[in-house]
């Protein structure tokens, strides 16, 4: 049988490799492996829990915020602290304009490429594209005069035959089926997303001070000031660029990301029908509001593909294995551990390298494999959208049912590659719509006198129990994050991150399950072996997120890292 | 050096100027697009005529992005260059020949890209190395298509004309080389000896920073002026606190002493909320993020000192620092930086001091080893 392998997998953030095994053009099996390591988890020992949030928000750089927002909340789990709700606002439009932009840099720049062959645009007649984008959507920039700009800058960058970034793809793939004029709209909309994409995450460089990696993040708050008096605060003036900058979001949400979502998908609809998956799905919820701390979107699991039943989430039942990850847990094989027992070694037992397979009857990647009641999760906007929508969640409801009538499926359409990429829309349209009420419940507060961001009784760490532990929830872009942090004598004594792509990449575990993307995987046609763009569609699906995903924590008893202070 | 010359030899009569152009970028906002990186490589503008002179003959050269043991936040930098439209063309036309994060092609035909590159354009290049090395255990804590992290950087940074390492974990080995660095992580001028490296650390990088240095080297043919640390003097030559816009407050003795407390709102000093601005070499405060909009103490939270090597075991985020006496603003990172350094490690305990704690030996041993050099 022959074996693929795909490494690097590209446009996507960190180190991956897949191997596959394909018979009569369709994938039989397939193993997903992380090859980086940095152990960031083993480093946090012993410091301030209250740095932990800046040390995880390094986990990655383009999920920029969720790390931060984990830590945070799982230290103030730990340490009982009620922030102010100001505090809670100002972190709902972070979150909220991340995924925003997350979404649609990852549907234009990382994905679309999958599906659209930017070779087949320079064949498009501009008027014809026009039309074709008048009868999706009213965008203004969908002229006739716009496209035949981009068309000639296409050409121009093409006849110079230096491609950059683009040479030495799968241009011209019999799987590409977009007509030329969808390829050159989506290809201008590509630099078009690629201009909006900086201008509306300013919010974060106002309420953080820059992006990536912003810097207000505080155990117990926020570190922006708010007085609409002060020019070194959160005053009006900066509170209207944020309305205006969301606004902009929106907009081109509405008007561009869904139509083209639509308009691509309705092309490739047998990708309904691929890339399935494990079929299990976990949502943590998020977006507390800021006095009873209710949930926006719920927390829930769904099983077996079966949207009659909502389950609760129980904390207690998340556990890593390391079957098939290199690494060594001291009481031996086959067992689970729950994050806060989590104890772990690194210990590569791969092949040397320079290598050209992996042993995937062995241990094969960095990522370990977490379970829910030793059952694989898919996690991500496909997850949240469908556990929304099975618990009722009005405006969820209204915007698949509004997607699955356009595209003429039913809801069994969502488990699948095409699905994942829907939702991820879905997902996004819900957050552009719902982060702009977080920004008018902020200004509402303000006026009504409230200036608080942080709960100050609980800063200094004399004020904190010997001993405490705690977790933090977050719904990234990607999907479930959840941090687990064990404090003792003021200093990290345990910390560890069950994130999104940890849950999705993982490798097999100790009953030899697959991970969701060796799952989803299997079935997948693949047209040419030497080209496996169909590898990259449902891969890129999941939106992977790999450095995120590979962590180790320390407690086998190693005496904690002592940070002597004057 | 004359890298400049084998750089615009190869592209057959494609300019900058004529590339821009044709992409609908005016002469007007191409020389206000050469004064803004003139002005950010701290020159006068007496030099901006060189500058478009420089552009106007260049001619496509290559650069290749190679991503290690990263967060790829310098990545997501470069997305948001502060010069939108003209700044991000100008690495466009660079002929970005590999860039994992976003070039179309994937697996064997994405080392092809990267292996025709190093070939046909070996010593002209330019390469750009986000994120550190892993040398522990044979380097198999980062591979790519079956190959160490430390193969390809040899490889690569070791046939470019110049490397620039972008961010801390590039330059130093920032967030994976702290204690206990699991991982033996190093930065690029420690992994592949002998190569011409610029540091431009930073967590990430200030992309205004990187599109002047591109610059710099097209203009002059050479890599600007560093200092110890191997950064650019231009961008590192001065400290945080000798440009920071609460720095009267600093001197008046006005601190925010509690998060959003009066002297918060009104912006004065975060010294006492743990700034490291009095010992970070950088130019944030001038020429901040996201054009221009803010930088972490304009947003209410003290600098965390994130360009400094090692500051990832020197400096706890709300830590005070110790006793900061009143340097005058000519001196710069070589002759104070040091003593600082000192000063810090006393007060914090640096990598040795903290690995001799540990009963870990191993890693420990080697800790202490690489803090030694
Ligand atoms: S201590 Fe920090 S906030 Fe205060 S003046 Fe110096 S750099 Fe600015």
């Amino acid at each position: 049988m022959a074996k693929i392998v795909v490494d690097p997998i590209t446009r996507i953030e960190g180190h991956l490799r897949i191997e596959a095994e394909v018979e009569g053009g369709v994938i039989k099996d397939a193993w997903s492996s992380s090859t980086m390591y940095r152990g960031i988890e083993k480093i946090l020992k012993g410091r301030d829990p209250r740095d932990a949030w800046y040390w995880t928000q390094r986990f990655c750089g383009v999920c920029t915020t969720v790390h931060s927002i984990a830590s945070i909340r799982a230290v103030e789990n730990a340490l009982k602290i009620k922030i102010p709700p100001n505090a809670e606002l100002i972190r709902n439009i972070i979150i909220g304009i991340q995924n925003v932009q997350d979404h649609v840099i990852h549907f234009y720049h990382l994905h679309a490429l999958d599906w659209v062959d930017i070779t087949s645009a320079l064949k498009a007649d501009p008027v014809k594209t026009a039309s074709l984008a008048a009868s999706i959507s009213e965008w203004p920039n969908n002229s006739p005069t716009h496209f035949k700009a981009v068309q000639e800058k296409l050409k121009a960058f093409v006849s110079t035959g230096r491609l950059g970034p683009f040479a030495n793809a799968y241009w011209g793939h019999p799987a590409y089926r977009l007509p030329p004029e969808a390829n050159l709209m989506a290809t201008a909309h590509y630099l078009e997303a690629l201009e909006w994409q900086k201008e509306v995450i300013k919010i974060h460089a106002i309420l953080g001070s820059k992006n990536p990696h912003p810097q207000t993040f505080l155990v117990g708050g926020m570190s922006i000031p708010i007085d609409p008096d002060s020019q070194n605060a959160l005053n009006a003036d900066k509170l209207i660029t944020v309305k205006r900058l969301l606004a902009k979001a929106q907009d081109f949400v509405e008007k561009v990301y869904i139509p083209d979502l639509l308009a691509i998908a309705s092309f490739y609809k047998d990708w309904a029908a691929i890339g399935g998956g494990v079929g299990n799905y976990l949502s943590y919820g998020d977006f507390p509001d800021p006095v009873s701390g209710n949930l926006w979107f719920p927390a829930g699991i769904i099983r077996n593909r079966d949207i009659s039943k909502l389950l609760p989430v129980d904390q207690q039942k998340v556990a890593e294995f390391v079957d098939h990850s290199w690494y060594e847990y001291q009481g031996g094989k086959g067992k689970g551990l729950h994050p806060w027992e989590g104890e772990t070694e690194a210990k590569y037992s791969g092949p040397k390298p320079p290598y050209e397979h992996l042993d995937t009857t062995a241990k094969y990647s960095w990522v370990k494999a977490p379970r829910y009641e030793e059952m694989p999760m898919e996690v991500g906007p496909l997850a949240r959208v469908l556990v929304a929508y099975v618990s009722g969640h009005k405006e969820t409801k209204a915007i698949v049912d509004m997607v699955l009538a356009k595209l003429g499926v039913g809801p069994a359409a969502l488990f699948s590659t095409l699905g994942r990429t829907a939702a991820r829309g879905i997902d996004c349209l819900l957050n552009a719509r719902q982060t702009p009420v977080y920004l008018d419940m902020l200004i509402n507060n303000i006026g009504k006198g409230d200036y608080r961001i942080h709960a100050n009784e609980k800063w200094e760490p004399a004020e904190w129990p010997a001993e405490a532990s705690g977790y933090g929830w977050h719904e990234a872009p990607r999907g479930a994050l959840g941090h687990w942090i064990r404090i003792k004598d003021q200093k990290i004594f345990n910390y560890q991150a069950v994130v999104p792509s940890t849950w999705n990449a993982s490798p097999r575990d100790a009953k030899g399950q697959r991970g969701p993307y060796e799952a989803a995987l299997v079935g997948t046609p693949v047209a040419k072996p030497d080209q496996p763009l169909e590898i990259l569609r449902t891969i890129h699906s999941f939106d992977p997120c790999l450095a995120c995903a590979v962590h180790v924590t320390d407690t086998t008893g190693n005496e904690l890292v002592q940070v002597k202070v004057s | 050096m004359d890298s400049k010359k084998a750089i615009s030899e190869e592209a057959g009569g494609f300019s900058v100027a004529r590339l821009l152009q044709e992409r609908g970028v005016s002469r007007r906002d191409f020389v206000k697009f050469c004064s803004t990186v003139t002005a950010a490589m701290a020159l006068p503008a007496t030099m901006v005529p060189k500058v478009v002179h420089a552009l106007d003959k260049v001619q496509r050269p290559t650069l290749v992005w190679l991503n290690f043991q990263d967060c790829t936040g310098d990545t997501e930098a470069l997305l948001r260059s502060a010069n939108p439209t003209v700044g991000e063309l100008v690495l466009d036309i660079l002929s970005v020949d590999y860039h994992e994060t976003i070039m179309a092609a994937a697996g064997h035909q994405a080392e092809a890209a990267l292996e025709k590159t190093v070939k046909e354009f070996k010593g002209k290049y330019l390469c750009v190395v986000e994120g550190s090395i892993p040398l522990k255990d044979g380097g198999v804590y980062g591979c790519i298509g079956g190959k160490t992290f430390e193969q390809i950087a040899k490889h690569v940074c070791g046939n470019a004309a110049a490397t620039i390492a972008v961010g801390t974990c590039a330059a130093y080995g920032g967030i994976a080389a702290a204690v206990p660095n699991p991982s033996g992580a190093v930065g690029v001028r420690e992994a592949v000896s002998g190569a011409t490296v610029l540091n431009l650390p930073g967590c990430p990088c200030n992309a205004d920073n990187l599109t002047a240095v591109v610059v710099h080297f097209l203009t002059f043919g050479k890599l600007p002026a560093m200092d110890s640390h191997g950064r650019p003097l231009f961008a590192h030559g001065k400290r945080i606190h000798d440009n920071c816009e609460r720095r009267p407050h600093f001197d008046a003795g006005q601190y925010v002493e509690k998060w959003g407390d009066d002297a918060h709102r009104k912006g004065f000093c975060l010294y006492k909320m743990g700034c490291k601005g009095p010992a970070t070499f950088h130019n944030c405060p001038t020429q901040r993020f996201n054009e221009r909009i803010s930088w972490p103490v304009a947003a209410g939270h003290g600098c965390v000192g994130c360009s400094e090597p090692q500051f990832w075991d020197t400096s706890p985020v709300y830590r005070r620092l110790p006793n900061v006496p009143g340097f005058g603003i000519e001196k710069n990172a070589d002759t104070i930086g040091l003593a600082f350094a000192a000063g810090v490690g006393g007060a914090f305990a640096i990598h040795g001091a903290m690995s001799a704690l540990r009963k870990d030996k191993p890693a420990a041993e080697e800790t202490k080893k690489e803090g030694e050099e």
